[in-house]
Parts: structure tokens; C-alpha cells; sequence
């Protein structure tokens, strides 16, 4: 009888310090590196969600957003700027200084501020982006979503690309210019 | 030999690791110490003055109307601002300058912060009300100077905010 209490006694301790370890690097490992999340809505179709019934699975690593950089084309992950409990998955078109044409938005063309950044889905007017809210401060930034890992068939590295015909208005790039992933910004 | 100073060195890692990660919980989601510095909330908070801010009130969304949340600034991601939140979604704000007042809406998932020394503080009434997800804390209490040691003192300013739940 009392083997048996102590060999629970001694489970029961080993079971409290490896959920103590576990737990703070478990938290530790989402807050800081990488965190997982499932796409829900059309707003990234075709390039997140392109079966309405089957929802994405992204992984977002948020070791390279500690010191807020983000390229234009990204698929980033953000904290909602009109409800904070909830997080948003769009591509960012504009970055600080960026001119834009926006696509519904109270002013026709905006200047992105200081510090902040113009994230679009890529299904127009079936997303709740900056064409509504305006452009967004990059401290809201979570995540940038750097491959899809779920379901099987969809394995892939997203790569920055920005869609065709949306990114920022310079004067060196005009409207004929085909758009691709590699084109660099000086 | 080598075995034995190599597992010693994996224990420490180990250490290191687990310990790190029970920190960063603890800044993370209990609360961490803010050294302040600038004018912009006298007489309550003054410059080199350090505060405990903790994080539950934030995670848990509940910060309140007259609460000095610590946030960062909207125009610059790496800088943190210290103000009072003067209102929640959905009230209107009385903006005064020096010649005339008018209202404003703080939109939903905003809020409108304010210092405590308006003369001199740069705050929402110069960019407008700020998401609430760029709050990081809320200040409970102050720690140093010693003889200013305790919980902080109310809004020294009147302000006249009307809640869209008092209006009815």
C-alpha cells in the first residue's frame, strides 16, 4: 500500500516539473518563432483557400517580424484594427512613403504615414482590408505566413509576389510593366 | 571525461533554456517594470520614474476608461507611449483647442489616449485614436521614487466624454 502511494507521489512529481518546462517553452516557442493558423474566408483566394470548403493551414513565423520588416507582397498575419481579439491574414501591397491607388477607400490615392503599412486580400471586394480601415500601423504586425502545411496536396513556400496591377504608384514602374516575384525594390 | 563535461554543458543549456522561457512568460503575460521618460503625463507619472505594468488587464481586454495603459506608438513600432485612456469604442470624445471644441467618434477597436499634462503632450488629439491592439499593459503601480510609491492617482483633467451606454 504505501510502495504503491509513494510511486504515485513520485509520478505525480515528475508529471508538475515536466508541465512546468513544457508549458513556458511551449508558449515561449509561439510567442517568439513560429505559430500556426488555419485560414477561414475567402479574402486570400486564390492564393490561400481556393476550395471554399477546404480551409488552409499556414505557418507564420514570427521570428523574422521581432523587428517589424516586412517586403511588399508578404502574406502577413495582423492583429485586426477593428476588432483586437481577432487576427487578419492579407498581403501587404505599400509599406512607409509607398503612393497607392486604392480600390474603394474614402480618398483615391493615399500616402501611407509613418510607420505603418497597406495590407490587401487578394479576392477584391470579398476582403475587409485596408480598403476599408485604412492603412494599418505596423505594430500590429504578428506574423508573416511563410508556408502552407496543410492539407498534403498544398505544400508549399509562399514566396512575396505582388498581385498584378497592385503596389505602389513610382514613377520608374508603369502600368504595362509585368509584375514578378523577384523584382526588387531599390 | 569529455562525456561527463559535455552533459554538464547540455544541463546548463538545458537550464538556460527552460528558465529563459519562464521569464519571457512572466514579462509576457503577468507584467514587466517601464522606466518613463518625457513630460507628457506630470504631475502623476514624471520623467525617470519606474512603473509596474501588467499584462492580464490587456490580454483579458479589460482595460478601463481613466486606466494609464503603456502602448506603442502608432507611427513608430519600436517606441512605447505612456497615456490615459480617456475613451473606449463608441464614445464621443470633446476635443478642445484653443479657439473652438468638436466631437469625435473613437471608432470600434480604438481607443483615445490623453496625457495627463495636455499642455504638452502629444497624444491622440494630434493622431487620432489608436487600435487597441497596440496596447501592451496597463500601469498599476509606481515603484520609484520611494516616497511616490503606490498605486496611481486619478485624471487631474476634466474631461467630458459621453459613453454611447450613458446616453440613453
Amino acid at each position: 500500500m504505501s510502495q504503491a502511494r509513494s510511486s504515485g507521489r513520485r509520478y505525480l512529481k515528475a508529471f508538475v516539473s515536466g508541465f512546468f518546462v513544457a508549458v513556458p517553452v511551449t508558449v515561449t516557442a509561439l510567442d517568439r518563432f513560429a505559430y500556426v493558423a488555419r485560414v477561414e474566408g475567402a479574402s486570400m483566394q486564390p492564393s490561400l483557400n481556393p476550395n471554399g470548403s477546404d480551409s488552409d493551414v499556414v505557418l507564420l513565423n514570427r521570428w523574422s517580424v521581432r523587428n517589424f520588416q516586412v517586403q511588399r507582397g508578404d502574406i502577413v498575419s495582423v492583429v485586426s484594427p477593428r476588432n483586437p481579439q481577432q487576427k487578419i491574414i492579407k498581403r501587404v501591397i505599400g509599406l512607409e512613403g509607398d503612393f497607392i491607388r486604392t480600390l474603394g477607400y474614402k480618398n483615391r490615392y493615399v500616402k501611407v504615414p509613418d510607420g505603418h503599412f497597406w495590407i490587401e486580400g487578394d479576392h477584391h471586394g470579398h476582403s475587409l482590408d485596408s480598403n476599408s480601415f485604412g492603412p494599418v500601423s505596423v505594430g500590429l504586425l504578428h506574423g508573416r505566413a511563410s508556408h502552407i502545411i496543410w492539407p498534403p496536396h498544398r505544400w508549399q513556400r509562399i514566396s512575396p509576389a505582388l498581385p498584378p496591377n497592385r503596389g505602389p504608384l513610382d514613377t520608374a514602374r508603369t502600368k504595362t510593366d509585368p509584375v514578378c516575384g523577384h523584382h526588387s525594390y531599390g | 571525461m569529455f562525456r561527463s563535461l559535455l552533459g554538464k554543458a547540455l544541463g546548463f543549456v538545458g537550464y538556460t533554456i527552460q528558465y529563459g522561457c519562464i521569464a519571457h512568460c512572466a514579462f509576457e503575460y503577468i507584467g514587466e517594470f517601464v522606466v518613463c521618460s518625457g513630460p507628457s503625463m506630470e504631475p502623476t507619472i514624471v520623467s525617470h520614474d519606474i512603473v509596474f505594468s501588467e499584462r492580464m488587464s490587456r490580454h483579458l481586454y479589460k482595460i478601463q476608461k481613466g486606466d494609464i495603459v503603456i502602448a506603442k506608438s502608432p507611427y513608430d513600432p519600436t517606441m512605447n507611449i505612456c497615456k490615459r485612456v480617456i475613451g473606449l469604442e463608441g464614445d464621443k470624445v470633446l476635443t478642445r483647442s484653443d479657439i473652438f471644441t468638436s466631437h469625435t467618434y473613437v471608432p470600434k477597436g480604438h481607443v483615445w489616449l490623453e496625457g495627463d499634462n495636455l499642455r504638452n503632450s502629444t497624444d491622440s488629439r494630434s493622431y487620432g485614436p489608436i487600435p487597441y491592439g497596440l496596447i501592451r499593459g496597463r500601469v498599476c503601480l509606481k515603484l520609484w521614487p520611494i516616497h511616490t510609491f503606490g498605486p496611481l492617482g486619478e485624471n487631474p483633467n476634466k474631461q467630458i466624454v459621453k459613453s454611447c451606454k450613458e446616453s440613453d
